[in-house]
């Protein structure tokens, strides 16, 4: 008899079982449009020059050891990271009213502010808080959340099919109609997974609502730079929102903008009322960490941290930032251009309109079965395809593909 | 300015009127009625020692290893396994939910023996987890899912400070039973035995493979054997902490005796097991998470359940200290140079242990010191009380917590005598 004989299968992650059966498919037109992780025009991963700068320095140092850090994180990371996000000048910043935990990721920062907020905000231990994340979003979300203790975790939206593009209407009326004090989970830049962002004008909008109805702004920053190539073009939105007076959380993700992707490195930015808060708050962050994982790893924020406190280096890791963003921009260019020259029904304006890694492509789920199974290219159910898996030598034959899909399957 | 001003007067308002501080506080901010934090006590114990100006301080709060020097030490087996690592220039793409392969075949065989029958039918599910803690934290996120048991988490009483936090957050409750006896200073055999018997059936109960935190007192194996006897007509489910696997006697085998005889008695055991200290990675966050299970199939599916417990906190483990660990424990002269390494420093602990008892021998103690030999690992419970701890730190500079544990690793040749006649100063 066990004790675990009920223990029943879990269906595994499904981004994570694309990559298994792309990694079997021995089909050598292959193409893995799937995991969000950045590829070279080789379709390798890419390790970026600063990184490999750094770390032979990390190794290198003799007087480096591996005792633990403190609980929030290495201080040098934290203040550097919240920078990054908030600017140099950040009047907040100045004011002594921003703190940060150093966490495993960007998942890490978002669990941390999730169990944070479902212990303190709205009540103590108010689990019924409502959580809104937008129609769609990265799967994980609700998972995080959900897990943290919230029982409410409901969509907002987000995403206009029809007209793919954003549905600003629906998204303002849910915060106009959502209860008071909700949680809303906000996209800084880049949407995953559409790659459709509000533009300034509409952010002002979803600011200006969200100050009158008192909801709880949380957003999740994990393309920072990596977007549109700057660092702060990319942190407009939770800029604008910090100088609009919010009390609010920012995860940020240090993964594909540094590449750090296995290191873990993720960092909560907590803007609060005043020092005294603040004070409080992270006293109660550090209990949280303290039974999740003791306090972060050491090795990702070190790389990161001397990073962004030297002024070379910084600039240098700068530049590797629009390397990327820059490569992923021109296949956006490129894809489009060739289903127009194809001539593949429907309009593809949206592949260079929208933003980031990913782009919401439009093809429904008999469509991407179709590229999955007859065209050995593999992207997720809801159409989305990671622009960094495409290059220079598979992006005809994706073109073709998703010409053939198209006109065969509807 | 005058923001800040007013939020001083609405907090203070709050704590003469409580409502009335909440319905201001919601204007100002969000976080007014968020409580301090209570100071952690260790952390306490390291504040203090920083402020004192005393050449002759000492830290004995510490619970990481430092040298004859009083330096954290970097084992050179960790220095070659990065110089490789570096050499090989591996990308840095996101481990799988349950962490790298080989760290985790690796880190079971150490725990298990490589010829283990559990290993050898695949009945076991290991994944790589957040240290010690991070591993503790999802088997008890697992057992708060999936155990059809009474939610009751056993621990040795005193057991580690963070065992009840962590089990409770994630929704279970804690009980205790006898562990240490004060008036010996060593293990309150009947005492345990007596409780453990009485533990409802199907209950967790929580053991200290080796090195028990923070008594250093462990039970002998005849002792063992009966606890294991006893747990098994309870039909208890055992979870094993193994943070020190070759910290303790300096052999690894030896400090994993107990969990190999639990596994041998048929106990199907979870196990977390931590590399902080045996392999000197504290910061890097190198740890396992281990279920036995009955089968193959059952492993499997409760793998899947871990994975989707893990998914939601950090997604996937980091990679560098993972990656050390397995590139030390997969190759065989970097094994054996570790090997020596934690023997070395086991064996230096034991020194420190024996020369204290001398050196208190010889400022003339009448006490009876031997339980700082009998007891093993980082961990040394003194016996000491909170008024003579106080004494210690106040007059002689000596700082530990004030249950009257002092971590060892603390102690040097160059500062063993002067710890001797403080504690003898305050004892005698």
């Amino acid at each position: 008899m066990s004790v675990f004989g009920e223990v029943p299968q879990a269906a595994p992650v499904a981004v994570f079982k694309l990559s298994q059966d792309f990694n079997n498919d021995q089909c050598p037109d292959k193409v893995n449009l799937g995991v969000g992780a950045y590829r070279t025009d080789e379709g390798q991963p890419w390790i970026l020059p600063v990184v490999k700068k750094v770390e032979k320095i990390i190794v290198q140092d003799e007087k480096l050891n591996h005792e633990y850090l403190p609980i929030l994180g290495l201080p040098e990371f934290r203040s550097a990271a919240s920078k990054i996000a908030l600017g140099d000048d950040s009047p907040a910043i100045q004011e002594n009213r921003v703190g940060a935990v150093q966490c495993l990721g960007g998942t890490g920062a978002l669990k941390m502010g999730a169990e944070f907020l479902r212990r303190f905000y709205n009540g103590n231990n108010n689990t019924k808080t409502p959580v809104y994340v937008s129609a769609p979003t990265w799967e994980n979300h609700n998972a995080v959340f959900a897990n943290a203790g919230f029982e409410d975790v409901r969509p907002y939206k987000y995403w206009d099919a029809e007209k793919r593009g954003l549905d600003l209407a629906g998204f303002l009326g849910d915060l106009e109609s959502c209860p008071q004090h909700s949680i809303f989970v906000l996209h800084a830049c880049a949407h995953n997974p559409t790659g459709t962002d509000p533009t300034q004008e509409q952010w002002k909008q979803i600011a200006e609502v969200m100050m009158r109805r008192k909801l709880f702004v949380f957003f999740d920053s994990a393309y920072q730079g990596f977007a549109s190539g700057s660092l702060e073009k990319d942190a407009w939105a939770v800029r604008y929102f910090v100088s609009m007076g919010f009390e609010m959380f920012c995860a940020q993700s240090f993964s594909k903008n540094f590449g750090l992707y296995n290191e873990r490195v993720g960092n909560l930015t907590i803007v609060a009322r005043d020092v005294d808060n603040l004070k409080r708050v992270l006293s109660q962050m550090e209990k949280i960490v303290r039974t999740t994982w003791s306090n972060p790893p050491s090795q990702g924020a070190r790389i990161v941290a001397a990073t962004l406190n030297s002024p070379e280096l910084f600039a240098e890791w700068k530049d590797n930032v629009k390397t990327m963003a820059d490569r992923v921009l021109l296949m956006r260019a490129q894809l489009k251009a060739k289903l127009q020259a194809l001539g593949t029904p429907g309009t593809w304006d949206h592949i260079t309109e929208q933003i980031g890694m990913f782009s919401f492509t439009g093809l429904n789920p008999k469509q991407v079965e179709y590229m999955v199974k007859e065209k050995h290219i593999y992207l997720m159910a809801s159409g989305r395809i990671n622009m960094c898996g495409l290059t220079s030598k598979n992006i005809n034959y994706v073109a073709e593909s998703i010409h053939d899909t198209v006109t065969m399957v509807q | 300015m005058a923001l800040l001003k007013s939020n001083k007067v609405l907090y203070c308002l709050g704590n003469i009127s409580p409502s009335l501080g909440v319905l201001s506080s919601r204007h100002s901010s969000w976080w007014g009625g968020v409580q301090m934090g209570p100071p952690d006590p260790i952390l306490g114990v390291t504040e203090a020692f920083k402020k004192d100006t005393n050449p002759k301080k000492m830290n004995l709060g510490v619970g990481a290893y430092r040298d004859d020097q009083g330096k954290p030490f970097v084992l050179s087996c960790v220095r070659k396994a990065e110089a490789l690592i570096a050499a090989k220039q591996v990308d840095k793409e996101y481990l799988p939910i349950g962490g790298l392969g080989e760290f985790n075949k690796a880190c079971a065989q150490l725990a298990f023996g490589a010829d283990n029958e559990v290993l050898k039918s695949g009945r076991n599910i290991t994944v790589q987890t957040i240290s010690g803690t991070g591993s503790l934290r999802i088997g008890a996120n697992f057992l708060s899912r999936f155990h059809g048991g009474p939610r009751d988490v056993y621990l040795p009483k005193p057991s580690w400070g963070n065992h009840t936090p962590i089990f409770r957050d994630a929704g279970m409750q804690l009980k205790s039973y006898r562990y240490y006896d004060p008036s010996t200073c060593g293990f309150d055999f009947k005492g345990a035995l007596d409780d453990i018997s009485k533990i409802p059936e199907k209950s967790v109960i929580l053991l200290h493979a080796c090195a028990h935190n923070p008594t250093g007192v462990d039970p002998r194996p005849e002792q063992w054997k009966e606890i294991a006897e006893i747990v098994k007509q309870r039909q208890l489910l055992v979870f094993f902490d193994m943070a020190y696997q070759g910290f303790a006697s300096g052999d690894i085998d030896r400090d994993a005796w107990a969990v190999r005889y639990f596994l041998e008695q048929g106990h199907n055991i979870l196990l977390s097991q931590s590399f902080a200290k045996n392999m000197g990675l504290y910061g890097e966050r190198v740890g396992g998470f281990t279920v036995v299970c009955n089968d193959a199939e059952e492993a499997k599916r409760v793998e899947s359940q871990l994975k989707i417990l893990i998914r939601p906190i950090y997604s996937n483990p980091p990679m560098n200290g993972a990656r050390i660990a397995a590139t030390i424990l997969n190759t065989p002269e970097l094994h054996s140079v570790w090997l020596e390494e934690v023997h070395g420093m086991a064996n230096r602990i034991i020194k420190m242990r024996e020369q204290l008892v001398a050196g208190l021998k010889k400022e003339g103690s009448s006490h009876n010191w031997n339980h700082v030999i009998d007891q093993i690992g980082m961990f040394c419970f003194t016996g000491l009380k909170p008024e003579q701890v106080e004494r210690l730190s106040k007059e002689f500079s000596v700082y530990m917590t004030k249950d009257g544990r002092i971590s060892m690793a603390g102690v040097t040749s160059g500062n063993v005598a002067y710890l001797a006649e403080g504690i003898h100063a305050v004892t005698k």
